[in-house]
């Protein structure tokens, strides 16, 4: 894959090419029906409703629009539009054809996708059901994992299938194994049997294996999937409230920056604008996605802030503390984004400086940054400033946005020291200044005005000399420490996986089994255990 | 391993089942389930006894033995062709080596599936065929139908067979799954989807038994290349027996054609509807349909199984060894025709190996001329200025790169309104349905026939056309 393609995430389902978003009460159906001709690069035909990034930037706009613009769905009936098949998973040529970091990134991009769909259920209410209505092969199945609820037409022929590892000598990027044991309970015998076979489980065994949780007749099956869509309806606890509108990004509030090694995000505080957190959210979601795909070379982020802390926990307060649909929404969306961050392979550092407002929520960008460097003096244009940097703690930074582990990001700083963060408790809503900051452990360091300059270029420049690989697989381990969770096994332990086998000759070298998929020719393997 | 057939066991073979006990206690426990479905789906018209032909040996002479039966008694049961200790794989990676006895484990799967589907269309050409006993137009077809009937019933028990001696439980989960699947049925439909549609008439009987029955002469000739003896040995004898479905469906076409010609010279008009025949047109746009729904059993053009199927020796080229090439396919390239957006065909340069659903269907398509070339003999002989042609490849096409594009009978590639308003020339409108339907009338008086239908020139087994081929109760 040439990066002659410019990925952009923004989407409306009037656009949509592969999906068929349609609402009306408490029920949304979300159709799959892939255009085979619309792929977002050249040279692969999506058949059999298989997918590619473009196909996924679409299922998380409808994902997004579900939770923001229609606040009475509660159930989501995931299916196919196409006869006797629900989907055939990533498009394999794609996957062939496809560059190491594209693919990587595609398989973390359908990963995020399939958790904020999880995301959904767990903390909006919004039940995500499968309809499973022919054959649901690797990513088809994934999707249908990420669901609450898989309902398989039970026609004697359909089945579910996870043939990565038979077929394609690599794993089910989209945390297929993992939700398999892990999520749905399958036995781990049988949950080898399974992902070992290429042709699936159908029928009574896939119920029995749990691998699907009910079986639907053919005939009728729109219609008793909806009913059963009804009844999961009435156990789901979505809040009330408006909804509002994803209209096109403004691009006011996040601002990105390129030089040759880095990129540098500015996030912009509120005004007196109440929309302020969702319009950031959503203009720093799409920069994150749009800096990982478009640019893969810039290694470190420089992550900056801009505005008055006050006014940030002003606003966090605001939307904290009311109990609607739409509030819930806008904080569970500000957590994922944040996630999006702690899962960028990429090195973040957090600059603070004079002027900016890394408070309470925003400081948890700081927080998910490998370093923290805050400017102990003046700003470094203005010596005669009185201005001076400071941090702030608040509600934000004690739980409510968790990372991928389960843990808030002070928790995981201080895991060492869990009394610790019981004692920054006490700092909530205290403007903390560099030294302060530097006492406390919230930042890495605290140069004053005359160490500032050289320090950061030398902490950059030390970065970019490093090995992109080395610094990716350390920077994971360094951020995700403690407990794994469903999620963080996903993103580190089957992903790091993942990237191994996908760098392997038996699966992308020129006979391993990834590129001569399609060919008619079988694949050779070396037969040494690694 | 003995190719004579043991019709003292209970299930008729020639594999030794009695030395397999755990084979034959599987077996024998599915045949009271196959009953059922027999008697469920089978043939709806109730006889006293069937001329029918039932195999004895699977040599090369007299292998059959013609006799009146009960057709619920017809003695179904398990014949491959025989052994060959000699045989080596033909063509794939394994070319050169000796044929499989057993399933290799890796590609367990691969032949399971490739059994199933074949598996799957055999019964179902007796569930589409369910009712026209009660419409006969002789004893003569009547027997034909019936003769067609148990052997479809035959070759599920072949495949059956594979499924219970190679593929453990799975197998005979699967063997089970075919007798559940049921052709047009709402909630478990038969795999592919020719053999949902449904078999209303004689005439698409005959068509049917012309070329869908014709596309499994092709699988089966795939499938008989197979490095798994096992398949390959059941396949061989199977298309011994397809020979005569197809027989039907030639002759068939052959007499409706012949009565058409007849009833034209004699009242002088192409419109002889009224007088009881079925005219040339509707006869045309009958092959279409049936043609083109066969085509359709090919599968894609392309085809990333049907490649991976063939280097690993699993299914072969029609005739593989009689082709002058290195069996391997790597290197070889070949054109594919495609329609574009524009209204004009275009061209694809493709890897060989990934266009063999294109060769076969390319052998099939030959194959299919013949019969339209019989057909057309048969009016020029009788000085009628019209030609039956067999429609373009593209044309209604729901299956690979010409489905979702709009071609006519002569290739040409049309805008979605132009086609509907050429479709009631080209298939078969529900008023052809209907009339071909209300030409059904049953005739089951010895000697007598249809009118919308020529009596055969030689009757079977060398017994005249008045024989009393079935008794009926």
């Amino acid at each position: 894959m040439t990066r002659t393609t410019t990925v952009t995430f923004e989407r409306h389902p009037g656009g949509y090419r592969h999906w068929k978003l349609s609402t009306g009460g408490d029920v949304a159906w979300l159709e799959l029906d892939v255009d085979a001709d619309g792929g977002l690069v050249p040279g692969y035909e999506l058949k059999l409703n298989s997918y590619d990034l473009g196909v996924d930037i679409e299922l998380y706009d409808a994902t997004q629009r579900l939770r923001f613009e229609h606040p009475e769905v509660r159930v989501v009936i995931v299916t196919s539009a196409k006869d006797n098949v629900f989907c055939a998973g990533a498009n394999i040529r794609m996957l062939a054809s496809s560059s190491h970091e594209w693919k990587v990134n595609f398989c973390k991009f359908t990963n995020e996708t399939r958790n904020a769909m999880e995301d959904a259920t767990a903390h909006s209410g919004q039940l995500y059901v499968a309809a499973v209505n022919g054959t649901c092969a690797g990513g088809g199945y994934e999707i249908a994992l990420a669901c609450e609820k898989i309902l398989l037409v039970d026609d004697n022929s359909s089945t579910v299938a996870l043939p990565e590892v038979p077929l394609l000598g690599v794993l089910p990027g989209t945390g297929g194994l993992t939700r398999v044991v892990d999520k749905r309970g399958v036995r781990r015998d049988l949950a080898d049997v399974f992902a070992t076979r290429p042709d699936g489980v159908k029928g009574r065994t896939a119920v029995d294996w749990r691998l699907v949780d009910e079986l639907v007749p053919r005939q009728g099956f729109r219609e008793a999937v909806l009913a059963r869509a009804k009844e999961l309806a009435r156990t789901s606890e979505r809040l009330d409230g408006e909804g509002v509108e994803l209209t096109p990004l403004t691009h006011r509030y996040v601002d990105i920056s390129l030089s040759p090694d880095e990129a540098t995000i500015t996030v912009k505080g509120p005004e007196d604008d109440g929309g302020w957190l969702l319009d950031v959210t959503r203009e720093l979601d799409d920069a994150i996605l749009r800096l990982r795909t478009n640019e893969p070379e810039l290694g470190t982020w420089v992550l900056r802030t801009e505005g008055d802390p006050a006014k940030v926990l002003e606003h966090e307060r605001a939307v904290f503390d009311a109990k609607d649909c739409l509030s819930n929404e806008i904080v569970h969306y500000w957590k994922r984004t944040l996630k999006r961050l702690d899962v960028t392979s990429r090195s973040l550092i957090a600059l603070i400086e004079p002027g900016s407002c890394f408070a309470g929520l925003l400081l948890e960008l700081a927080l998910a940054a490998d370093r923290q460097y805050i400017l102990d003096g003046p700003p470094i244009d203005d010596e005669d400033s009185e201005e001076r940097a400071s941090i702030m703690l608040s509600e934000a930074n004690f739980g409510r946005l968790p990372m991928g582990n389960g843990l808030s990001r002070l928790e995981s700083r201080f895991f060492g020291d869990p009394g610790h963060v019981t004692r920054l408790e006490d700092e909530r809503g205290k403007p903390l200044s560099p030294a302060e900051a530097n006492d406390l452990g919230l930042v890495t360091d605290a140069p004053d005005d005359l160490d500032w300059e050289d320090e950061i270029r030398i902490a950059l420049e030390g970065r970019a000399s490093l090995s992109p690989d080395a610094l990716s697989g350390m920077e994971a381990n360094h951020r995700f420490v403690g407990p794994e969770t469903l999620e963080s096994k996903i993103f580190g332990r089957l992903a790091a996986w993942q990237n191994w086998i996908f760098t392997r000759p038996n699966a992308s070298g020129p006979e391993g089994a990834l590129r001569r998929y399609g060919t008619g020719q079988k694949a050779v393997f070396d037969r040494k255990r690694v | 391993m003995s190719t004579k057939i043991d019709y003292d066991a209970k299930i008729p073979n020639n594999v030794d089942l009695s030395g397999d006990r755990r084979l034959q206690r599987a077996l024998e426990g599915w045949q009271p389930k196959f009953l059922d479905w027999w008697g469920e789906m089978g043939p709806t018209l109730r006889t006293e006894g069937v001329y029918l032909r039932t195999a004895v040996s699977v040599g090369r002479d007299g292998w059959a033995h013609f006799d009146h039966v009960n057709v619920p008694d017809y003695r179904w049961g398990i014949f491959l062709a025989e052994r060959d200790p000699d045989r080596v794989i033909t063509f794939g990676e394994h070319q050169g080596e000796p044929v499989w006895q057993q399933v290799p484990g890796e590609y367990r799967a691969d032949l399971q599936r490739l059994i199933v589907i074949q598996g799957d269309t055999e019964p179902a050409s007796v569930e589409q065929q369910k009712l026209l006993g009660l419409t006969a137009p002789s004893l003569y077809d009547l027997r034909n139908l019936f003769q067609v009937n148990v052997e479809e019933g035959r070759h599920l028990w072949a495949m059956v067979y594979l499924l219970h001696a190679y593929f453990g439980r799975e197998g005979r989960d699967e063997a089970e799954g075919l007798l559940l699947r049921n052709s047009g049925s709402p909630d478990a439909p038969r795999i592919l989807g020719a053999f949902n549609e449904e078999t209303a008439d004689w005439l698409a009987f005959y068509m049917f038994t012309y070329f869908t029955d014709r596309d499994g002469k092709y699988q089966l000739g795939t499938l008989k290349e197979s490095g798994f003896d096992p398949l390959s040995r059941t396949c061989e004898f199977m298309l011994k027996e397809e020979a005569h479905h197809m027989f039907v469906g030639t002759t068939g076409v052959d007499r409706v054609v012949t009565r058409s010609a007849e009833l034209i010279r004699e009242h002088d008009t192409f419109d002889i509807a009224g007088h009881g025949g079925i005219p040339l047109e509707v006869i045309q746009r009958y092959l279409n349909f049936h043609y083109t729904v066969s085509l359709d059993l090919f599968g894609s053009e392309t085809s990333t199984n049907a490649a991976n199927y063939y280097t690993a020796g699993l299914k072969g080229r029609w005739q593989e060894t009689r082709r002058k090439d290195d069996h391997k396919l790597t290197d070889a390239a070949g054109s594919l025709p495609r329609p574009r957006a524009d209204g004009t065909w275009g061209t694809d340069e493709l890897q060989a190996i990934l266009l063999l659903n294109l060769d076969l269907r390319e052998e099939y398509r030959a194959d299919c001329q013949t019969g339209v070339n019989r057909w057309n003999k048969i009016l020029d002989e009788a000085g009628i200025d019209f030609r039956f042609v067999l429609p373009h490849p593209g044309f209604n096409r729901e299956v690979g790169i010409n489905s979702g594009h709009h071609v006519t009978p002569d290739g040409t590639v049309v805008d979605e309104r132009t086609w509907l308003a050429g479709k009631r020339r080209w298939l078969p409108t529900p008023e052809d349905l209907t009339f071909v339907r209300s030409l059904m009338h049953p005739v089951y008086e010895r000697g007598k026939i249809a009118s919308w239908v020529a009596p055969p020139r030689q009757g079977i087994n060398g017994k005249p056309f008045d024989y009393e081929y079935v008794y009926l109760s």
